[in-house]
């Protein structure tokens, strides 16, 4: 699937409106979109959404050899997937530039940043550490991923507990979280992603661009920063010339916004938090809104089911017991074996009966009648004395069978 | 959630809380979030769009599902579940409406929490209407689950799941309560299929009860 191209005059209308300093979406220059951050029901699960931009992050943890370079550190594995649901240009499988770049920025944003201390991941130095793993999925790209990427990343790190661990001799035993709470990672600071766009070899530029203002710009600049000012990563890309001034002047824009946005994640893990502590259900299901008129939740409910089971008996009993099945092979003489003697043809029937013993999964598709059939009783292919059973659909008129001498 | 006794005549099995919301992603062209408990499955639907050469049909169009789980790359089972979703999705879209296009679904699982495979085709089928794609028929999954002593239980948990002797799952049709697909793990006897066939199809009728009301909710304001 491809995406459809910008038009011309739509590329024009943009570049004009952002010349008089204005934007789509009706925004000032330094404006972020919404952010929403939700958790879901397990531990290390966040949604992000920077408008219309859909980000799901997902940590999970496993016990590991450590590297060898490296024996009493955990190791960070980041994995970020662009879903051809995000976008219709997007394909499953096929590494593009935009995916290496993302990935690239993530890592050195959260692992180059030591933001997590690795050392507390190490449960026995040189045989077992714990590897974190963070994946990151797009489910709506509407500009800016990375951005809403880093904050999804950052904040599920920062929501996920690892299982405890106890140590007693050679011994090492890992508690489930019904026998003892998990812990939560210790995290230093935490870098969270600034973008920005620039127009017209840098005259005009803009923050967190949205889709259409991402298709016309020139180059982008990503700051990584944390709100203790300072910078964890720079990276400048499109080949845009900057001067000085403007670097600096976007690096202070960025402590700003990273600020508010840490604020922002702060207070939805305190009330993830105590939305748990008191017992409510959180999750995804619970973060759906309800007043929107494209959504509808339906409570519990029963489901009536008197007779049910004397229709079912009916249905069985109305089905004829398949044919005996002969042991196989049969051998009626020597050096002729036989096999499936006697049986129904059941080759070309639509109808199928219904009384395998599934051990091992199986499917059936097409349109099926849903009860089942009762079998056609094929009866009329008796075998009877014939010793040979002939299968061809052999035209010649007269069929020849050659027996065996008989010894 | 209650079970059902095989052998009485006046029992009710339940179907766990369900929520959907449709159109909250604005790219694909028919989105939609199906919730069942806690499992909740997001579906995108793009469609109809090109399609490559090498894949195209000339009479109708080429339906590809992809599943995406949370963490790690897709296996087997994923696979096998993408077909599951494929042929009962093919046996309702009128895809010769749409020939030489592609019609793609994509699922992304949000939370896993036992049902997860009837959860996708419910997702599937609303995420079909919220694009607007002809279909002969809605379609809609349940599962079912055969515990050790032989009682039934729709719509299982995933620890009920696990305890569970067999279970299975039917895609059934919303004009005759045909049984459109069926995918099943574990053993059971013949009377047992019968009798999860029976109450899914008697569970279907709250589901799609719900689909109308979801999109007769939907059209309020402009019907």
């Amino acid at each position: 699937m491809r995406d459809t191209p910008l038009s011309n005059c739509e590329r024009d209308f943009l570049l004009k409106a952002i010349e008089e300093k204005k934007r789509l979406d009706g925004r000032q220059t330094y404006d972020y979109r919404n952010i929403k951050i939700t958790f879901g029901t397990d531990y290390g699960c966040c949604f992000v959404d920077l408008g219309k931009t859909r980000v799901m992050a997902q940590v999970s943890c496993e016990l590991v050899t450590p590297k060898e370079s490296r024996p009493n550190e955990g190791i960070m594995f980041f994995n970020l997937e662009l879903s051809p649901m995000a976008s219709p240009a997007f394909e499953l499988g096929r590494s593009s530039e935009l995916l290496v770049k993302l990935n690239r920025q993530l890592e050195r944003c959260l692992r180059n940043s030591k933001c997590i201390d690795t050392e507390s991941l190490c449960v026995v130095s040189g045989e077992k550490v714990w590897q974190i793993r963070v994946d990151v999925h797009m489910l709506n790209h509407d500009g800016n991923l990375m951005d809403a990427t880093s904050i999804a990343a950052i904040a599920a790190l920062s929501h996920f507990k690892r299982p405890d661990v106890g140590i007693q001799g050679d011994e090492v035993t890992v508690y489930s979280a019904q026998e003892r709470d998990p812990i939560a990672l210790s995290i230093y600071h935490m870098p969270i992603c600034v973008s920005f766009s620039f127009f017209q070899q840098g005259t005009y530029l803009l923050v967190d661009p949205c889709e259409r203002e991402e298709r016309v710009m020139d180059g982008l600049l990503m700051i990584a920063m944390n709100k203790h000012r300072e910078i964890c990563s720079i990276q400048s890309s499109g080949g845009i010339m900057l001067l000085k001034e403007q670097v600096l002047r976007c690096s202070t824009i960025a402590s700003v916004k990273v600020s508010e946005i840490t604020d922002l994640i702060a207070k939805a893990l305190e009330n993830d938090k105590k939305a748990r502590k008191e017992g409510r259900k959180c999750g995804f299901a619970e973060s759906m809104p309800q007043e929107r008129i494209t959504a509808l939740k339906n409570l519990e409910t029963t489901v009536e089911m008197t007779d049910l089971t004397k229709q079912a008996s009916d249905i069985v009993e109305g089905v004829e017991t398949p044919a005996e099945m002969a042991l196989s092979p049969v051998v009626p003489a020597p050096g002729v074996g036989q096999v499936g003697a006697g049986l129904q043809n059941a080759w070309g029937l639509e109808d199928e009966e219904d009384d395998e013993d599934e051990e091992e999964e199986e499917e059936e598709d097409g349109d099926e009648p849903e009860v089942t059939i009762v079998a056609e009783k094929r009866g009329n292919k008796k075998k009877g004395e014939r010793p040979v059973v002939i299968i061809s659909d052999s035209e010649e008129e007269e069929v020849v069978i050659l027996n065996p001498e008989s010894s | 959630m209650e079970v059902c006794s095989s052998d009485g005549f006046n029992f009710n099995v339940t179907l766990r809380e369900f929520g959907c919301e449709q159109s909250l992603l604005s790219r694909p062209d028919g989105s939609s979030s199906f919730i069942q408990g806690d499992t909740s499955v997001l579906a995108a639907v793009y469609g109809p769009a090109e399609v490559k050469v090498s894949k195209e049909i000339y009479d109708r169009a080429t339906l590809e599902v992809v599943i995406q789980t949370k963490v790690g790359l897709p296996s087997v089972k994923e696979r096998s579940q993408e077909q599951c979703v494929r042929e009962t999705c093919e046996a309702s879209l009128l895809s010769s409406l749409h020939p030489r296009s592609s019609l793609t679904l994509i699922l992304q699982v949000l939370h896993n929490d036992g049902s997860l495979l009837s959860c996708f085709l419910n997702a599937a089928c609303m995420a079909f209407m919220d694009a607007g794609l002809p279909m002969s028929c809605l379609f809609c999954g349940v599962t079912c689950a055969i515990a050790m002593d032989g009682q039934v239980i729709t719509d299982p948990t995933a620890t009920q799941e696990k305890e569970s002797r067999a279970l299975l799952t039917f895609a059934i049709d919303s004009t005759e309560q045909k049984v459109l697909m069926s995918s099943t793990k574990g053993s059971f006897s013949v009377h047992e299929l019968q009798e999860c066939i029976a109450i899914s199809q008697k569970a279907s009728e709250k589901i799609f009860q719900f689909y109308r009301e979801s999109v007769q909710r939907r059209y309020s304001k402009t019907l």
